[in-house]
């Protein structure tokens, strides 16, 4: 483990660099099978909408992978992730069309934890929508 | 209908081992979008102080929540799971999951709760590795929504 961050240089508030990160349904289409999820509701509109959604929706597990970019991105070793938890609020609605969603995230340094450890706690939106809840990674510093 | 109560405590026998590869690690990286070498290149990795490449952090629900299809599809529990949506989910990290790995995952149901209609089935996966030890726990929350008035 090897984080590039060093727990004297965090305080409460710091701020991560913020990402935002476009899915459209190509995108979905390769989450699908790069995870095994082929659940009809993130490929088929007509299902979608017939199970009573707005449209397809991404993978509630595509944004949370996409979420914690950054943190590992800020801190280097993606192992010095050591918990990480969300609440699924809102679907990402992902329209067929050349722009698909975009997922904001932003991070800050909500806690600092003993062992030089830190709790970050991240929020993430799309079309003006919180997607993520209680979304929050315990993070290992140098 | 509501789900049996005591469900709650109930642990599922452990999965055959699942061999985390080095390309489904890098398919499931570039799924993704994310360029992190620790994920990709071995040399990367073991500068990190990883014997090799690393899985993204949530890499590993894959497998848990393959395994969680035993609970899901346990005909004695009776979950609905075409009204099944995923509420929460949560990891706690003992070590990376890496390329080599040989995981079983044993799943235990948590909690099961009735809230206005909806069943709420709380599933523990604890992830391990061939030689016994703790890689990874896994939480996942799933909501069946109550089903409309007919």
């Amino acid at each position: 483990m090897a984080a590039k961050i060093s727990y004297a240089d965090v305080e409460v508030g710091t701020e991560l660099p913020a990402q935002s990160f476009p899915v459209t349904r190509a995108t979905l289409v390769r989450y699908a099978g790069a995870s095994g999820d082929f659940n009809p509701i993130h490929w088929n509109e007509k299902f979608a909408t017939e199970v009573g959604l707005p449209n397809v929706i991404a993978h509630g597990m595509f944004t949370m992978a996409e979420a914690i970019r950054v943190v590992t991105d800020w801190v280097g070793d993606p192992a010095a992730v050591v918990e990480y938890g969300v609440r699924f609020t809102k679907p990402v609605i992902v329209p067929n069309d050349d722009k698909g969603a975009l997922i904001e995230v932003s991070a800050k340094v909500a806690v600092l934890l003993e062992d030089n450890r830190v709790r970050v706690d991240l929020t993430a939106m799309s079309a003006g929508q919180k997607v993520l809840g209680m979304s929050r990674a315990v993070v290992q510093l140098a | 209908m509501a789900l049996d109560q005591s469900f709650v405590g109930r642990a599922y026998p452990p999965t055959a081992p699942y061999e985390v590869g080095r390309e489904k690690i890098r398919e499931f990286a570039e799924a993704v979008g994310d360029t992190n070498p620790a994920y990709t290149d071995p040399e990367a990795a073991k500068a990190l102080g990883h014997s090799d490449v690393i899985a993204p952090p949530t890499f590993v629900f894959a497998i848990t929540f393959k395994a969680a299809g035993q609970v899901i599809e346990d005909p004695q529990l009776g979950l609905d799971y075409s009204r099944v949506v995923h509420g929460d989910q949560k990891f706690t990290y003992k070590r990376p999951v890496r390329a080599g790995d040989r995981l079983s995952v044993t799943s235990t149901i948590e909690a099961v709760k009735s809230m206005a209609g909806n069943d709420i089935l709380d599933i523990r996966g604890d992830v391990h590795d061939e030689s016994g030890e703790h890689v990874v726990t896994a939480w996942t929350k799933l909501v069946a929504r109550a089903a409309e008035e007919a």
